[in-house]
């Protein structure tokens, strides 16, 4: 079983965000980078599928430069090999529709039974781009996946609900699914895997190897203006030393807000 | 040229779901504002008891889409369906509710449509006749105005909770159903479905706890969660945690609060080391009384915390632990 996974790169979680100089993202000077955490799961996913079925993992990264260290994440972990969309051309593609249609473009001489992406990226939040892929691609679709049970040609998979609901589709393959995190549990990448990544293909791809312009690439949407959000409620912040912090709350909490 | 707004109204097992109603809020204030005529499309084969509760609203038109292969909610019915609708009556705006339901279908109705969609609004502004929505970044840490540059329709959906239900209006008389004709005959439903369930019985049922002391990733490890326990036990608490927590399965999954786990409303929920997005959020923001511990002041918390100490967990945990604990020895 072939299975491709999509993922992006991130701003490490526990990064300080600061308003860029144009108002318009996040200073990405002095940031980290990660993979984006539902992404992680969905090559988790693929790799334990192919462990039980056999096949390729193929991983698909649009991103500057620094994206192929998650690349290299990802071979080191036990992907087969990468294609890296990489390309100024690609800057402009800031909205989901555009970036989907780059890694659709990508994936058209591709043989796969599942493409796998994250439910949804830790920076925009668009929890688009794999659904339009599967439009894109012609492919049945399902999102907030929890397990994944291969068949003859077909998928049975465990969706979430809201609520504490779940529920079982099956659908034909190929398919596409947006996994959930949590879905498993996340390996480390070994020392060994890390050698072998040595030797893995990433193969780079510009906008005009699979025949886009940046006309292609135009955004439907585009941020404006970024700022910390206002808050709405006041917060009593209490000051002080952790046992003097601690004695104010229990104090306000017992005759304030009488809860204990 | 396109004219009107059109809301979709969610519906499962003939029973309107709530959050339509907080779309709802945001639909009728872009209509008008904006002077467009706002009607409601809802999709399914028994929904008139939903239409005409819809029809109850503010509202010019209610269109009912109903189809044997829309019995059950699929993505390739709902899309294929919509799409049709959407086309015929083409709108400027669609606005939709954020639920699983429209992730799991909106992007690829947009895609198929040729159009964008901004997802997960927590607010918008009209200026002149352009709609500018807000949408949040990094799980709620920052905001952006988002203009679209695509031409009409315009698919928006709206977070959960960013506008009360209760504050859409009602209509003077009730608006106009019609059923909408569409032709779904050559639709190919792909997905096979079996019946929804819920996990083996919930093992603690913590919608009754009086007090909470939820954990997030800031605890870092399992091994530090015992730090969180002795808290607990000091405030005869139940414990409940964020979802990474769970998903690593440092406590079971029973305990998580938020959209996909259990809601709660206790007197204390006292959150550590969470920081606060809108999935943890909605199953808490009815607490009582919230308290936040964490080291980012800018935290999305904080925006709905009562109390909040700004600081490191693992210092302030076992000061308050021990303080409660000698509060309670002094026999109250
Ligand atoms: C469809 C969907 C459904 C979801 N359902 C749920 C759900 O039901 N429940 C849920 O909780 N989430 C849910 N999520 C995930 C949610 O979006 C967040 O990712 C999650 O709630 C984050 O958990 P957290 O706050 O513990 O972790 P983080 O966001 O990583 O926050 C950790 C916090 O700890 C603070 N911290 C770190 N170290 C310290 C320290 N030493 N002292 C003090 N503070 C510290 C940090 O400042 C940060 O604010 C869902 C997501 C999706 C997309």
């Amino acid at each position: 079983m072939n299975i491709v996974v999509c993922l992006k790169q991130v701003p490490k979680k526990d990064s300080i965000l600061r308003i860029g100089s144009d108002g318009k993202w996040i200073d990405e000077r002095d940031i980290s980078y990660e993979m984006s955490e539902a992404d992680a799961y969905a090559l988790e996913e693929a790799l334990r599928q192919k462990e039980k079925h056999g096949g390729e993992v193929i991983v698909v990264s649009l991103g500057p430069e620094r994206a192929r260290q998650s690349i290299k994440e990802a071979l080191a972990k036990g992907a087969d090999r990468a294609i890296h969309l990489f390309d100024s051309v690609f800057d402009t593609a800031t909205d989901s529709a555009a970036v989907a249609r780059a890694i659709s473009a990508a994936l058209k001489d591709e043989k796969y039974d599942l493409i796998l992406t994250g439910l949804q990226s830790d920076d925009y939040g668009f929890a688009q781009v794999g659904l339009i892929v599967a439009e894109q691609l012609g492919l049945p679709s399902a999102t907030i996946v929890m397990e994944v049970q291969p068949e003859d040609s077909a998928v049975r998979v465990k969706r979430e609900l809201e609520s504490g609901w779940f529920q079982w589709v099956r659908l034909p393959m190929p398919a596409l699914l947006t996994i959930q995190s949590g879905i498993n549990q996340l390996r480390y990448a070994t020392l060994k895997g890390i050698m072998a990544a040595k030797k893995k293909e990433i193969r780079e791809v510009k906008a005009a190897d699979i025949g886009l312009t940046s006309d292609d690439l135009k955004p439907g949407q585009v941020i404006e203006r970024a700022y910390l959000p206002e808050k709405t409620k006041r917060t009593e912040f209490i000051e002080g030393k952790p046992a003097e912090a601690a004695a104010k709350l229990v104090e306000k909490l017992r005759f304030d807000a009488r809860v204990i | 040229m396109s004219q009107g707004i059109l809301l979709f109204i969610e519906q499962r097992d003939g029973v309107l779901n709530r959050t339509s109603f907080e779309a709802m809020v945001a639909a009728q204030g872009i209509a008008s504002a904006t002077g467009e005529k706002l009607s409601a499309v809802v999709l399914g084969k028994a929904i008139d008891g939903v239409a005409s509760e819809a029809a109850s609203k503010k509202l010019d038109a209610v269109h009912t889409v109903q189809d044997d292969k829309l019995a059950e909610y699929t993505p390739d019915g709902y899309v294929a369906a919509l799409k049709q609708v959407v086309e015929k009556l083409d709108p400027r705006f669609v606005i939709l509710s954020h639920t699983y339901q429209v992730r799991d279908f909106a992007p690829k109705l947009a895609a198929s449509l040729g159009k964008t969609f901004v997802t997960d609004c927590v607010g918008y502004r009209v200026e002149g006749s352009e709609v500018v929505f807000t949408r949040q970044v990094f799980q709620g840490k920052i905001n952006t105005d988002v203009r679209m540059v695509a031409e009409p329709p315009i698919l928006a959906s709206f977070q959960a909770g960013a506008y009360r239900a209760d504050k859409a209006e009602a209509g003077d008389s009730a608006a106009p159903i019609t059923p909408f004709e569409i032709n779904l005959t050559d639709v190919q439903i792909r997905t096979q479905l079996e019946p929804k369930f819920q996990e083996a019985k919930q093992a603690v049922d913590l919608s009754q706890a009086p007090l909470i002391v939820a954990v997030g990733r800031g605890i870092k490890s399992q091994e530090n969660i015992e730090m969180v326990q002795k808290l607990v036990e000091a405030l005869g608490a139940e414990i409940a945690a964020s979802r990474p927590i769970c998903d690593n399965e440092w406590l079971p999954m029973d305990r998580q609060i938020g959209s996909s786990g259990q809601t709660v409303s206790p007197k204390l929920y006292l959150a550590v080391g969470i920081s606060g997005a809108i999935q943890h959020v909605v199953g808490m923001k009815n607490s009582q009384t919230i308290v936040a511990i964490n080291k980012d002041a800018e935290a999305p918390i904080f925006d709905i915390a009562d109390y909040g100490i700004v600081g490191d967990l693992f210092d302030i945990v076992p000061a308050l632990t021990a303080e409660i604990t000698r509060v309670k020895s002094e026999g109250k």
